[in-house]
């Protein structure tokens, strides 16, 4: 076993990229801070390959099993003895898994955005706030502590705030920005929580000894998280389906998906890489982290497994209405993550039933490559275009060869369609959801068609429908925004083919998965189907999907609309919250509180000018009082005073 | 070290200040006066380090006792634990940059400097004091400069506000003054860590311990008599705000510890119920009351209330983690509000206005001071990287660790406060900072060195915690174990 | 001498020290204020005197103070002429009704 401890150079350099760049950047290093960012970040990317290469092929096994590796420890803050917040390095198949795609992926935006943002002003900032953003995901990534996890969580969620408002002067982004980060942060108000339950029960922060000593029955911390309970719900229920909720916001789950469609205000690159590959997997990479304790709560998995599949399909439906193309690919993000969470609903610890869990991260990393790539092109069209809109594009195979080709692979790679990428890793997914639950696998499928039909949609939109309705005078974009469409349009085609079950699985070992043909022939030829049904509408202009909308009336509209969740928030937040508890609080405050404060001093300014009379200014007065009293003090002593 | 020194050098300033000539004379002296205070505490620091290294467990170090009226058992009795320290250090980091952010104050800047400087010779008098009465004393000589400041230098409703925060700051001292007359008569010594030795009866703990945790409950912005902070925080000038969310408010809470909770823990155990309801009281109402701000300097003095509710919060949990987490809540928000205020000040006088409405995107025509408020801002809601985030989590943590269902529930709420403190953040952040430039604000220049420098001191020090917590939690580590050993474990006890 | 009883004198005093109060709080001319004063400072004279000689014969503490009280009376009496005369350089009267600037 050697010594993984080098690790931490990872997320460092990303970190000293945001230091000098945020220190400096503005002012002396503009031009030439988008080639250091990507510098920095090319040397993460060699070392995480390197070291997944030394991982899974050369000492990463024991005993047939992968081992989980502290590489780096280093004890931040302590709580109390045994709890504290150390900052870990942890090696295990996910860890390893999801540092290379966070860091392949962040390095192909990196090189997209030397293109793509070239020209703006802010140029040093966004490569800042992009390295602040990869040294998070690596902290997160890495972490061994599950308040680690918190801490980079939120330090992500600070950096997609900064990113998606990076366009600070557009009152949308302003206004997007902030809902991702409130709706996160409630979200993470669960997750903190979860956390307090958690470490109180386990008596640590350490995510080994918690998983440890959550998962043995007679373990004392478990029984006495299992025995004590709070609304007739065990507290380790209730701690995990905090700490899911807390996975839920940052993946977009519903109901805690509203954020990501409006997040699509940021630049289209930062899309690519936090609101698709990489930070909104971390729900998903957070329950696969705790997996074992997740395992452990059966109710808990159901929770995740019907919210997994509601999302997706909800969030499919959707997609099939929206018209900006960028909306489309984010409500196919939250689908396709849906994807990913009810996986790991399904899933059981150990050997063949842990197929959901391997299923769940092959998913996770071709989702990586062929949603980063749909972004880029999309990044690519609308760079040309100059617009987020269907209705502005159209007929734009002729302009752009290469974001075509790369979009077309991108689109067969989410549709399933072998033997593409996403074909294995929904594959994966579809048989281990066959094997559990016929319910869940019949909604899974359906999703999967109409994800066939928008993305091709979406395609067929952009691409063909009508021919441009102007000569373009510039080309695609510059070669850097060429060179990682083509690498990530082969790793999305090829990516599948890899052994991922050889590597990444629940409990380490190892296993086999093959292709059954008659299994797959249903879902493929029902995708298929469905692809067909996107090209017959929308390849050409026709009134077919204007009509078919008309037809379905109010359910047309209720998806155009999103169903109203933003409503339902709106109302909750603007009828509720601020007028019902904020402003009769700031009332009581101005008038109660202040007011009381405020009476205190009248009654005595009152009191003081009743007696104030008695100043009279006369003399003679006060030498009467002075008297009176005299002589009352005088009857007072002599006679009363026994 | 001669720990008078820290109370000698403020005062020399103060009077030095009094001969110069110009505001800029003034303005040089207080400056080196206050950075030569940096560096004393720096050193202060170093040595404190160097001595519990060396083995040296006392619980205060490098005390100093002398007879002051020896009748009545009054001692000038002073000495440093790692609690003291940390305040001092943010003390003095707020008094440099209070000074440098008032570099340009021309109206009557001899005074103005002179008060500042009394002020924080107040704070570190009160921080160093072992003794009751010169506790008090200091107390006192805090409070005084603060309604001047106000009353004169202060904008808009000055007077009241000046009159509303004396009043009520009086009121508070004229409660820990029959507190601390309770404390005497029963023990006949001013003296805390020989008070702390004996046992005081639990009926008049119960009867003296209100006075004294209420009396510096009110210093610390105590629901419900926090209304003197949003007010006084508003009218104050900048320094002035600065000075009394970075360092007054810090003094009640210092003293609900030193005071209240040490000298007489059974009472506070007894009480310990309506401590926290009042605190999660605070922080819920305050986030709430926040929230519908219009003035970016009530925003801050609202939030302030919130956050002061998490000192206290954690002093009523009684466990060591989360007395140690609002001693780290105690410094983080001292350095974080005195951030804030600066940012606000620096603003105002450029755009002459602190209505949220009327500003917008500033980060265009200021970057570094918008880059600022925004650092405090995210500080504020608690982001890791910086003190708040520590410091509200270590309160959280210790918190939970009480076994009373209640007390969770309480904790669950101002966990809850978090969101609402980003809510009204990021809503006056989106506000101010971002969106379309205004046009009258165009032309607006970005922050003059005196003002970096000042956001500079201060960002260091959220940083520095929020980065290396490990240092801060050593540094008062044996401070709180002092005080604990006291209180009592509340975990075991039940 | 010997046959006047002691409560004549007190009689007598008491009486002048009425008279000094009813002076006082009649009249509105400052002077005459005075004067009532001076009034009852002597009534209180009579009484330190003829208590020294009729209860205490051997002592001279009532003497004493009686002398005490006509060195302050004269010392008042210059203080408050003064105060008199500069009051009626700014008010052009000696009227204590007209010096109200005390009043609340």
């Amino acid at each position: 076993m050697s010594n993984y401890s080098y690790l931490y150079w990872i997320p460092l350099l990303p970190l000293a990229t945001f230091l000098v760049l945020g220190m400096f950047g503005r002012k002396y290093l503009s031009p030439i801070s988008g080639m250091l960012g990507t510098l920095s970040l090319a040397g993460s990317t060699l070392i995480s390959l390197f070291a997944a290469n030394q991982y899974f092929f050369v000492d990463g096994k024991m005993n047939g099993v992968y081992q989980k590796i502290t590489a780096f420890r280093f004890t931040w803050l302590t709580f109390s003895p045994n709890v504290s917040i150390d900052m870990s390095v942890i090696v295990d198949p996910i860890s390893v898994m999801m540092l290379v795609v966070v860091t392949f992926v962040s390095l192909m935006v990196h090189v997209f955005s030397l293109g793509y943002m070239k020209g703006e002003k802010r140029f040093a900032t966004y490569y800042a706030f992009l390295s602040l953003f990869t040294f998070s995901m690596l902290g997160l990534v890495l972490a061994g502590n599950i308040f680690q996890i918190y801490i980079f969580w939120e330090l992500v969620g600070v950096s997609s705030f900064l990113l998606i408002g990076f366009y600070f002067e557009k009152p949308s982004a302003v206004a997007a920005s902030k809902k991702a980060f409130i709706v996160t942060r409630f979200a993470d108000l669960g997750f903190l929580i979860g956390i307090l339950i958690l470490a109180f029960y386990g008596k640590t922060l350490d995510i080994g000894v918690l998983v440890e000593r959550l998962t043995s029955v007679q373990s004392p911390e478990y029984l006495g998280i299992a025995g004590a309970g709070f609304l007739g719900i065990s507290v380790l229920s209730w701690g995990l389906s905090l700490v899911f909720i807390g996975g839920a916001g940052k993946s977009a789950m519903f109901p805690l998906h509203i954020w990501l469609p409006d997040a699509m205000e940021g630049p289209t690159p930062v899309s690519a890489l936090i609101h698709a590959a990489t930070m909104v997997v971390a729900g998903v990479y957070l329950v696969a982290r705790l997996f074992p304790i997740f395992s452990m709560d059966v109710s808990v998995m159901h929770l995740i497994t019907y919210v997994g599949v509601f999302s997706a399909l909800f969030a499919a439906i959707i997609a099939c209405t929206q018209t900006d193309i960028k909306r489309v690919l984010a409500y196919s993000t939250m689908s396709q993550i849906g994807y990913m969470m009810f996986a790991l609903g399904i899933s059981h610890q150990t050997g063949e039933s842990g197929l959901g869990y391997m299923a769940s991260m092959f998913h996770l990393f071709t989702h990586a490559f062929f949603k980063s790539l749909l972004f880029l092109g999309a990044g690519a069209v609308i760079h040309l275009v100059h617009s987020n809109d269907m209705k502005d594009m159209g007929g734009l195979r002729k302009w752009m060869p290469i974001t075509h080709m790369a979009f077309l692979v991108g689109c067969l790679a989410i549709s399933g369609i072998p033997p593409f990428a996403g074909f294995f890793s929904k594959e994966e997914i579809l048989t281990a959801a066959f094997h559990n639950s016929p319910f869940v696998y019949g909604i899974a499928l359906f999703t999967a068609g109409l994800t066939a039909f928008y993305m091709f949609r979406l395609y067929f939109s952009i691409f063909w429908k009508k021919e441009a309705s102007h000569a373009y005078t510039h080309g695609e974009g510059t070669l850097t925004m060429k060179i990682p469409l083509v690498i990530l349009t082969i790793l999305a085609a090829g990516a599948g083919l890899l052994p991922f079950s050889r590597w990444v699985t629940a409990d380490g070992i190892s296993m086999e998965t093959h292709t059954d043909l008659l299994f797959s022939a249903i879902p493929v030829s029902f995708t298929a189907l469905a692809i067909l049904l996107a090209m017959y509408w929308y390849k050409n202009e026709n009134d077919k999907p204007a009509r078919f909308a008309s037809m379905a009336g109010g359910w047309y509209r209720a998806a155009h609309r999103k169903f109203y969740v933003d409503e339902i928030y709106l109302f909750v937040t603007g009828k509720i919250l601020f007028p019902l508890v904020g402003r009769p609080i700031a009332w009581f405050d101005k008038n109660i509180v202040d007011g009381c404060m405020n009476l205190l001093a009248t009654l005595t300014a009152r009191f003081s000018s009743l007696i104030k009379r008695w100043q009279s200014g006369s003399v003679q007065n006060y030498a009467l009082y002075f008297f009176g009293g005299i002589a009352a003090l005088a009857v007072l002593f002599i006679y009363l005073w026994k | 070290m001669n720990l008078s020194l820290l109370i000698i050098i403020p005062l020399l300033t103060a009077l030095l200040v009094l001969f110069g000539r110009g505001l800029k004379q003034v303005r040089v002296i207080s400056l080196a006066g206050a950075l030569l205070q940096l560096g004393i505490s720096v050193w202060l620091l170093l040595l404190y380090w160097q001595t519990r290294t060396s083995g040296n467990n006392e619980a205060m170090l490098f005390v100093q006792n002398h007879a002051w009226f020896a009748e009545l058992g009054i001692h000038y009795h002073i000495g440093v634990d790692g609690i003291s320290i940390a305040m001092i250090l943010l003390t003095a980091s707020v008094v440099v940059a209070g000074i440098l952010v008032s570099w340009n104050e021309t109206n009557m800047s001899k005074e103005f400097f002179f008060l500042l400087l009394l002020l924080s010779m107040g704070a570190y008098g009160f921080f160093i004091s072992l003794d009751l009465f010169t506790l008090f004393f200091f107390l006192e000589v805090a409070v005084i400069p603060k309604f001047l400041l106000i009353g004169v230098w202060g904008s808009g409703k000055k007077e009241y506000s000046a009159m509303k925060l004396a009043l009520m700051l009086m009121a508070g001292s004229a409660l820990v003054f029959v507190g601390m007359m309770g404390v005497y008569q029963q023990t006949h010594s001013f003296d805390i860590m020989a008070i702390a030795k004996m046992h005081i009866p639990l009926e008049v703990q119960k009867i003296f311990f209100p006075f004294a945790f209420l009396g510096f409950g009110i210093f610390a912005a105590l629901f419900p008599f926090h209304t003197w902070v949003p007010d006084g925080h508003a009218s104050a000038p900048t320094a002035a705000s600065m000075f009394l969310a970075g360092i007054s408010m810090k003094l009640g809470g210092y003293g609900c510890l030193r005071v209240a909770t040490f000298l007489m823990p059974d009472a506070a155990h007894a009480y310990s119920w309506i401590i926290i309801l009042l605190a999660t009281i605070a922080i819920i109402y305050g986030a709430f009351a926040t929230m519908m701000q219009t003035d970016l300097k009530y925003i801050n003095a609202y939030s302030s209330v919130s956050h002061c509710g998490f000192v206290i919060l954690g002093i009523g949990m009684l466990t060591e983690t989360s007395i140690n987490g609002a001693v780290l809540q105690m410094v983080s928000h001292g350095l974080m509000t005195a951030l804030f205020f600066a940012a606000i000040g620096m603003i105002y006088t450029r755009t002459h206005t602190r209505m949220v409405a009327q500003l917008g995107g500033l980060l265009k025509v200021m970057p570094f001071i918008s880059t600022v408020f925004v650092i405090a801002g995210l500080c504020s809601l608690g982001l890791p990287g910086f003190s708040g985030f520590v410091a509200e989590m270590t309160v959280f943590m210790g918190s939970w660790q009480n076994p009373n269902g209640w007390y969770r529930l309480a904790t669950i709420l101002a966990c809850a406060s978090i969101v609402v403190t980003a809510v009204y953040i990021l809503r006056a952040a989106g506000k101010t900072i971002m969106g379309p430039t205004g046009e009258t604000h165009q032309q607006l220049s970005d922050a003059s060195w005196n003002e970096k420098l000042a956001a500079g001191i201060l960002i260091v020090g959220i940083v520095l915690m929020g980065v290396a917590p490990f240092l801060i939690n050593q540094l008062i580590g044996t401070g709180v174990g002092t005080i604990m050993q006291q209180v009592g474990n509340v975990i075991t006890q039940k | 001498m010997q046959g006047i009883p002691l409560t004549h004198i007190l009689f007598v005093s008491t009486a002048l020290f009425l008279i000094g109060m009813y002076g006082l709080f009649t009249r509105r001319n400052l002077i005459t204020m005075l004067m009532s004063i001076e009034l009852m400072l002597n009534s209180v004279n009579i009484n330190f005197v003829a208590f020294n000689k009729y209860l205490y014969p051997d002592k001279l503490d009532g003497i004493f103070f009686s002398i005490f009280i006509i060195t302050i009376a004269a010392a008042e009496a210059a203080v408050a002429i003064a105060i008199i005369i500069n009051l009626y350089r700014t008010h052009t009267s000696i009227d204590v009704e007209d010096a109200t600037e005390m009043k609340y």
